[in-house]
């Protein structure tokens, strides 16, 4: 395999796992986060403007680990910094 | 595929290439700005308000008691300042829908500026507050110990700012554009009507957590309540 094939073959897979797991963990939190507030909103119904604001607030918070993954899975995917560097010296070294 | 709009060069004004991210940055300030001069051009008390005016107002108040929920302190430089983050963003996000603009939003460029503006603005709110020495005291403020944690938390939440609005724009972008070429026509109008709802949320996030952080600088500790600092909260 070329330096370009390891390279592009590595960084889809790394992609694909950086996604994958980053996902596993917010989906937790937000299921915790989520059924913890309709329990609060179902034992104080009154209070549900409250809670429903502080929900996404901290659902946007949590959720935001997964949107780093997937930040770095795209910046692999389609913005990968070793690929320019190794096509540029693959055409150096080749003609 | 394009990340970001930076790449793509409207005009050039000498030296200096315009790209599309400060172009549509100034066209978004333009039409806020534009707007709001007209709206605002006849406020007189004689005249009877339009449906215009009672829009602003209807904006405006949900900003004021929004931002009154979340921090006591009666200061309205926190409404100039969150209110104007809060219409910028939430006006770049909806313009997604319009096909062929590339929201300035989508650029790491402009998330990292508008989170650098309230990295800024929450030592000076807290030092506005508080004096010089009572805001720097709040960085040892359970002890010593804690004052690389929280000078790293400090620019860990700017850069969980940025990041988090750029990434939730960007990804709404590109997963419209990964679903256009897959499944034409359906599928992109729903991710788009989803991209409509997570930017209006990240744009309200945004907002709620500059307050938050700036009522956190700004809040008096305690232990130190005396009537002198108590005098600043009207």
């Amino acid at each position: 395999m070329t330096d370009l094939a390891i390279i592009a073959a590595i960084s889809i897979f790394t992609a694909g796992i950086t996604v994958s797991f980053g996902a596993i963990g917010p989906a937790l939190g937000e299921g915790k986060a989520a059924s913890t507030a309709l329990g609060a909103i179902a034992q104080q119904p009154d209070a549900a403007a409250t809670l429903s604001r502080t929900l996404f607030v901290s659902l946007a918070m949590i959720e935001s680990t997964a949107i780093y993954c997937f930040v770095v899975a795209m910046i692999l995917l389609f913005a990968n910094p070793f690929w320019n560097a190794a096509l540029s010296a693959a055409q150096a070294t080749g003609g | 595929m394009e990340l970001t709009p930076d790449t793509s060069i409207v005009f050039t004004l000498g030296p200096i290439a315009i790209n599309a991210t400060i172009f549509n940055t100034w066209l978004i300030m333009a039409a806020l700005v534009g707007v709001s001069m007209l709206v605002t051009r006849n406020l007189r008390p004689d005249v009877p308000p339009n449906r215009w005016r009672t829009m602003l107002e209807v904006i405006v108040n949900g900003i004021v008691s929004q931002i009154a929920e979340v921090t006591e302190r009666r200061d309205p430089r926190i409404l100039y300042f969150v209110g104007t983050l809060f219409l910028f963003i939430v006006t770049a996000n909806v313009l997604t829908v319009i096909p062929g603009f590339a929201t300035p939003t989508a650029s790491l460029s402009t998330t990292a500026a508008l989170a650098l503006s309230v990295l800024i603005a929450v030592p000076m709110f807290g030092v506005g507050s508080r004096g010089v020495g009572g805001y720097l005291k709040s960085y040892i403020e359970p002890s010593i110990v804690m004052l690389p944690f929280n000078i790293i938390g400090e620019f860990s939440r700017g850069i969980s700012l940025a990041i988090r609005l750029y990434g939730n724009v960007m990804s709404g972008a590109v997963i419209a554009a990964i679903l256009l070429s897959v499944a034409p026509f359906f599928f992109p109008v729903l991710m788009d009507m989803l991209g409509l709802l997570t930017g209006v949320i990240q744009a309200y996030i945004f907002a709620i957590l500059a307050t938050v952080y700036i009522s956190s600088a700004t809040a008096e500790a305690p232990a130190t309540d005396t009537p002198e600092t108590a005098k600043d909260t009207p």
